[in-house]
């Protein structure tokens, strides 16, 4: 039997998303505070060998899932029809998703089959008088609301990624796993992915521990070969401010801030940023702010906890010499 | 070729945000087109270019919405309605893609519906694919080019941005597309357009025009309660600012990280 408290499961090319994994951990620990049965996970695909077992060391007490061609890929329309058929038949109180394109797509979706509440982008997550109450960023993060549903059942929320800590794996957890059928047939899914263009060995922005950005201050495409070096000698993903990207030096994708992407590593490194209100909206959730500008007076220092006031294309080259060194490369 | 522009009046991005007893304040920054729907409505501009017919901005909000939807006309849409209705306020993302749904369905021959990824004020990107949902249309979410489009065959083949890279998708029209931004430059208003849009009369629908059930907008039909809303905690002090050569730098900041465990 299914329990109260769910968990959309995501993965791509049968890896397990960072963010549902999060998610497991977060419902584990809501499970607790709610006194709840257990923790259900969602689990859709094809061919998807020990995935379940995995989720089960990661926290869930049951999976249901539904490994069929049709369901290979994240399409909105088939995952969003049997998340709703199966929440229609076992009545969850709670559905929780990591707040990935999929997963808000998803759970926006679902709100409309299920009438119900969805809550996108939380960041903290308690349970008071049978709701579970949610902390969300408001105007690209410039202020915090809290937000829950009404009576409506379920509550759908997807989590930010890297808002809640990932489980540890237990192999020794125990669980069901429990075949579920999907609800569409191929022919009636108007949506057909035909290719992916990927960005090959880079790490995404979404999921990275660390993030090296430049902005205005390198000067040109060329000026990002430090912050590339960087970015390789930590293993981290590369970012750019909207002044970098607009000037047409490093892809769109690379965009951090209030017109690209949100951000919140352990460690970012912002070289030749000034920090415009725009683009700290995107990373100022960042555990850790390294700041390297030539202008002392620039508003990311006032964010940063380490600050730099000196010539990136002399500093960037000797931290990636440095840390080259140290980390055995 | 009928597409729709869904845009949202939002406080200006470089807006200092505030809370003053518990509503949400901007000091005296502009209202100004949410800007991720500035891509939507270039993006429909040129396929009007292109393809010919009209392209219909929609706004959902107060009387002052109007000026957001006469940007939309001086940078080149041909028409403009504004979705205003005391019992509209207090909407959610379910609410509001109920009522957007119903005035789509009004218009009568929309071939595609535009949104920008998101709002920054609400930030929760749901109403675009709530809508898809209630018009029984395919998403299109994080649209960053439109490879082709044939409105006689009523299909799309679109590059959709996401987390891994981009997906290259195919889909039947009508459709629901969320833009990213690099799907296009947006254009600004043009000195004729600026004239055109004065002199635009922009009518307003009611909750009754579009035959919404009052017990689906606003308040009654919002499942989400938002009880307070507040200024971020500020993050303590400045920089610890850390000087040398280069390399007395480069040894000094690899000891601080690899201590704090960040590295």
């Amino acid at each position: 039997m299914p329990t109260k408290l769910w968990v959309f499961i995501e993965q791509f090319q049968n890896v397990l998303a960072q963010s549902s994994l999060e998610a497991l951990g977060e419902a584990r620990r809501l499970n607790a505070e709610m006194s709840g049965d257990g923790v259900t996970a969602l689990l859709c695909g094809h061919n998807l060998g020990g995935l379940a077992q995995d989720l089960i060391a990661h926290g869930a007490d049951e999976v249901l899932l539904a490994d069929d061609a049709s369901l290979a890929e994240f399409r909105a329309e088939p995952y969003t029809t049997l998340l709703v058929q199966l929440a229609q038949t076992h009545k969850p109180e709670v559905i929780l998703a990591g707040a990935t394109t999929r997963g808000r797509d998803l759970l926006g979706m679902a709100s409309v089959d299920l009438n119900c509440g969805a809550i996108a982008d939380a960041i903290a997550l308690t349970y008071a008088d049978g709701k579970v109450q949610a902390t969300r960023p408001v105007y690209a993060g410039k202020l915090l609301s809290t937000v829950m549903c009404d009576e409506r059942r379920p509550q759908l929320i997807s989590l930010r990624p890297r808002a809640f800590p990932k489980p540890e794996p237990d192999a020794a957890r125990t669980g069901t796993v429990t075949p579920v059928a999907p609800a569409l047939p191929e022919e009636s899914i108007p949506l057909k992915v035909v290719d992916y263009v990927m960005e090959q060995g880079q790490v995404s922005l979404a999921d990275a521990k660390i993030i090296v950005s430049g902005g205005r201050g390198v000067g040109g495409p060329e000026g990002f070969a430090p912050v590339r070096e960087l970015a390789q000698a930590l293993g981290a993903a590369v970012g750019a401010s909207r002044a970098a990207v607009d000037a047409g030096w490093i892809p769109y994708a690379h965009q951090v801030g209030q017109t690209g992407k949100t951000v919140g590593p352990d460690l970012y490194i912002a070289c030749g940023i000034s920090g415009a209100i725009q683009h700290q909206a995107g990373m100022r959730s960042s555990k850790t702010i390294v700041a390297i500008n030539k202008d002392a007076e620039a508003p990311i220092f006032r964010l940063a906890r380490y600050g730099v006031a000196g010539d990136l294309f002399k500093i960037v080259p000797a931290l990636t010499a440095e840390f080259k060194k140290r980390l055995g490369k | 070729m009928h597409v729709v522009v869904c845009v949202k009046q939002t406080p200006d991005s470089a807006a200092k945000m505030g809370v003053e007893d518990g509503k949400v304040t901007w000091g005296d920054a502009a209202l100004i087109v949410n800007p991720w729907d500035e891509y939507s409505i270039e993006e429909a501009i040129r396929l009007k270019e292109k393809h010919g017919g009209k392209v219909t901005a929609i706004s959902m909000g107060p009387e002052s919405a109007k000026e957001a939807l006469k940007t939309c006309i001086a940078m080149g849409c041909d028409e403009a309605i504004l979705l205003s209705d005391p019992a509209l306020k207090g909407s959610d993302a379910l609410a509001t893609s109920y009522a957007l749904a119903k005035a789509i369905e009004k218009m009568g021959d929309v071939d595609m519906v535009f949104f920008g990824k998101q709002a920054i004020d609400g930030d929760t990107g749901l109403v675009p694919v709530a809508v898809a949902r209630r018009l029984g249309w395919t998403p299109l979410t994080y649209t960053i080019k439109l490879v082709e489009l044939d409105f006689a065959a009523k299909t799309v083949k679109a590059e959709r941005l996401l987390e891994q890279g981009k997906q290259v998708v195919t889909a039947k029209l009508p459709a629901v597309v969320g833009t990213v931004k690099d799907i296009n430059e947006p254009r600004y208003p043009s000195f004729m357009g600026i004239r055109k849009a004065a002199k635009a009369a922009i009518p307003i629908w009611s909750a009754a025009d579009i035959g919404a059930d009052p017990a689906k907008i606003g308040g009654p039909g919002s499942a989400m309660r938002w009880p307070k809303v507040y200024p971020l905690p500020a993050r303590e002090g400045s920089a610890e600012m850390i000087d040398g050569t280069p390399e007395e730098i480069a040894v000094k900041l690899a000891d601080k990280l690899i201590a704090d465990k960040v590295i």
